[in-house]
């Protein structure tokens, strides 16, 4: 285990997170060093297949932007430091630092207080070339009271680090899709900080579906006693393909509640997922309640799963903390039940891996991301246990 | 008329100390339009003779044979013993998340019959069976005995087993855990299957309660792995008085 050198002054900050398993998040590259791949955050994650992500090598190279903005959001330039001021969560490893250091601003998204939003805010980020770097740091602010959906999706070809931040104001609601649907050569890693305010309740969906690396680090904060988070996550990693998400949510006020649910299929040879759970429960954080799970679906030989929830907890007046992870096959049980109804064992595994995943779909609240993302599990599915056998939904 | 015939099955399980079995030699015949009960103790092996007819992969069938119609059952994989005409309602459903009632049981009928069934009558159909087992027509959307309780799981069994109207129904302990209201509400559905007169039924319990709601015509009673003694309804009455202790005593001779 990598033990990271805590400045001085951190003494002094409590913001600065305390746990062992967290490099100290900073907006200095120079706190962010090249990893080499021992690192406790990186020794999942094959650092010659990056490409050269971390090299930080200039570029100012953008991927397209496509946006559909309801009435009252605004979409606007602002420099780092304006970005830094309105409190987006420093960075927590070299690409979300480089994001930062290197995307030359920020676009920031808000969402103005008490605004009700009855339609999402889309957007589309579209990679054109595999072998370009593109840095992006995009803040999303949601105003005090306001209520809106987010969707996040990144498509096509790139080399993008990334730095996405979400500020959460008191009171507000928040639904944020996040969806890795890149293609077969592309290679993301990056970083989403959530600041939770008082009381404001966040519901996130993350799918990574596309890519040939994919590297999320997920954090959450609390900027006040109250907050709501849930986060769902679902990854399809075929042949060749390495996604790994790491959440670390980090109970820092009272009363906060925290719930994570990612699920994973994998299938064909050289599959790699990676999913690690990390909860600090301050010393402050009495009354907190949270619980990850992680399951996954190993389909075929040659995948492999790694798993890791790991709980901090540093008071003992909390209502509750838990966590759990299953990695296996699919549940015999499960598929005798179906087939003892009739219906024929490829009909049955495509049923439990359909419901498996359609169980985090549902959770969208975007009919039209929903529908995509159910057809593509069915495209993935057709190709290890059959086409189906005209199922409607 | 149709026929499941048991001829001196023998079914082992494996434990860590090796395999070990469980059916013994069970001979037992059910024919359409007939009510068969079998008791027994726990631990005697109603439940497997149960899963090894359905075909759970846990069971190996190392005699003997399973016959529905003349086809050999243990040929057949656990799907085709359904669309063969067989149903098992289990004791301890399983949940499936994600799958809704609704969806399950479509692709179930789907199977069984061979095309996708009419989308208005089958909606409504479906919500008819689940309403006359007490369930209202939300849980058509719910997934498939995710947070049903256990009483809601066992209604669940019997709606499907009148939609989905097997020739042949194994019910395992469904009686199990049921409140009073809940075993009527059970056992009427189960007495509307078997009142078409031309469905086989096979009851495994271990209480007489049930016999209160439906009434066997043959009543087996089962201990260490076979069947050990079998007359008609008068047979359970004397259970309800004497319990298995007498048979499970001169079960324990024979294997001294």
């Amino acid at each position: 285990m990598t033990v990271t050198a805590v400045p001085n002054v951190a003494e002094a900050v409590e913001t600065n997170v305390e746990s062992h398993l967290h490099p100290v998040a900073s907006f200095d590259l120079a706190d962010h060093p090249m990893p080499g791949g021992r690192e406790e955050v990186w020794r999942f994650t094959p650092m010659r297949r990056l490409r050269g992500l971390l090299d930080g090598a200039p570029s100012s190279a953008h991927l397209d932007w496509r946006t559909t903005l309801p009435e009252g959001v605004v979409m606007r330039e602002i420099s780092t430091s304006e970005a830094i001021a309105l409190g987006v969560p420093a960075p927590v490893d070299r690409p979300s630092a480089l994001a930062v250091a290197e995307g030359g601003g920020a676009v920031l998204v808000e969402v103005p207080a008490g605004l009700e939003l009855t339609e999402p805010v889309v957007i589309e980020l579209v990679g054109t070339d595999a072998d370009q770097q593109v840095y992006g740091q995009v803040v999303f602010a949601i105003g005090a009271q306001a209520r809106a959906t987010v969707v996040l999706r990144h498509l096509g070809s790139a080399r993008y680090v990334s730095s996405v931040s979400v500020l959460v104001g008191e009171g507000a609601s928040l639904n944020f899709v996040g969806l890795q649907d890149w293609a077969d050569d592309a290679v993301h890693a990056g970083h989403v900080g959530l600041r939770i305010g008082r009381d404001a309740r966040v519901r996130t969906v993350t799918a990574s579906l596309g890519g040939d690396l994919v590297r999320l680090v997920e954090t959450a904060e609390y900027d006040g006693p109250g907050g709501e988070l849930e986060q769902f996550g679902l990854y399809f990693v075929d042949a060749g393909q390495h996604i790994e998400h790491r959440l670390f949510v980090d109970h820092n006020a009272p009363h906060t509640r925290s719930r994570v649910d990612y699920r994973g299929a994998l299938q064909g040879q050289g599959a790699h997922s990676v999913w690690v759970g990390d909860v600090l429960i301050r010393k402050v954080a009495e009354g907190i309640n949270t619980y990850e799970t992680n399951k996954n679906l190993v389909l075929t030989d040659g995948c492999r799963a790694d798993s890791v929830p790991n709980l901090e907890i540093e008071t003992g007046e909390i209502e509750g903390a838990g966590h759990s992870s299953t990695t296996g096959r699919f549940d015999d049980e499960q598929l005798f039940y179906l087939r003892s109804r009739g219906i024929p064992e490829d009909e049955a595994r495509r049923l439990v891996v359909h419901g498996f995943f359609a169980d985090i779909i549902r959770r969208i609240g975007v009919p039209e991301v929903e529908t995509r993302l159910l057809a593509t599990v069915e495209k993935e599915l057709a190709v290890i246990v059959g086409t189906p056998a005209g199922l409607a939904s | 008329m149709s026929e499941l015939r048991i001829s001196d099955l023998r079914v082992e399980v494996e434990t860590e100390s090796g395999p070990k079995e469980i059916l013994k030699g069970v001979n037992l015949t059910v024919r359409s339009g007939e009510v068969h009960a079998i008791m027994g103790p726990n631990g005697s092996g109603k439940s497997t003779l149960a899963y090894s007819i359905a075909g759970h992969p846990k069971y190996t069938i190392t005699g003997g044979s399973v016959t529905l119609d003349g086809v050999e059952l243990s040929q057949l994989t656990v799907d085709e013993r359904a669309r063969a005409g067989l149903f098992l309602a289990m004791q301890y459903p399983i949940e499936v998340p994600g799958v809704s009632v609704a969806n399950f049981l479509r692709t179930a009928k789907t199977a069984l019959s061979g095309e996708a069934p009419k989308v208005r009558t089958w909606v409504k159909d479906v919500n008819a069976a689940l309403e006359r087992v007490g369930l209202d027509g939300s849980f058509a959307a719910r997934s498939l005995n995710e947070g049903f309780s256990g009483g809601e799981k066992k209604r669940n069994e019997i709606a499907q087993l009148e939609l989905l109207n097997p020739k042949f129904a194994i019910l395992d302990e469904t009686d199990s855990g049921l409140d009073i209201d809940a075993l009527r509400i059970v056992s009427e559905g189960v007495n509307r299957y078997t009142a078409q007169g031309d469905r086989g039924l096979l009851l495994i319990t271990h209480y007489t309660r049930i016999l209160n709601y439906i009434k066997p015509d043959y009543v087996h009673v089962f201990v260490d792995g076979h069947v050990v003694e079998e007359g008609g309804v008068e047979l359970a009455d004397r259970l309800e008085i004497e319990g298995y202790d007498r048979f499970v005593r001169s079960a324990a001779k024979v294997d001294a």
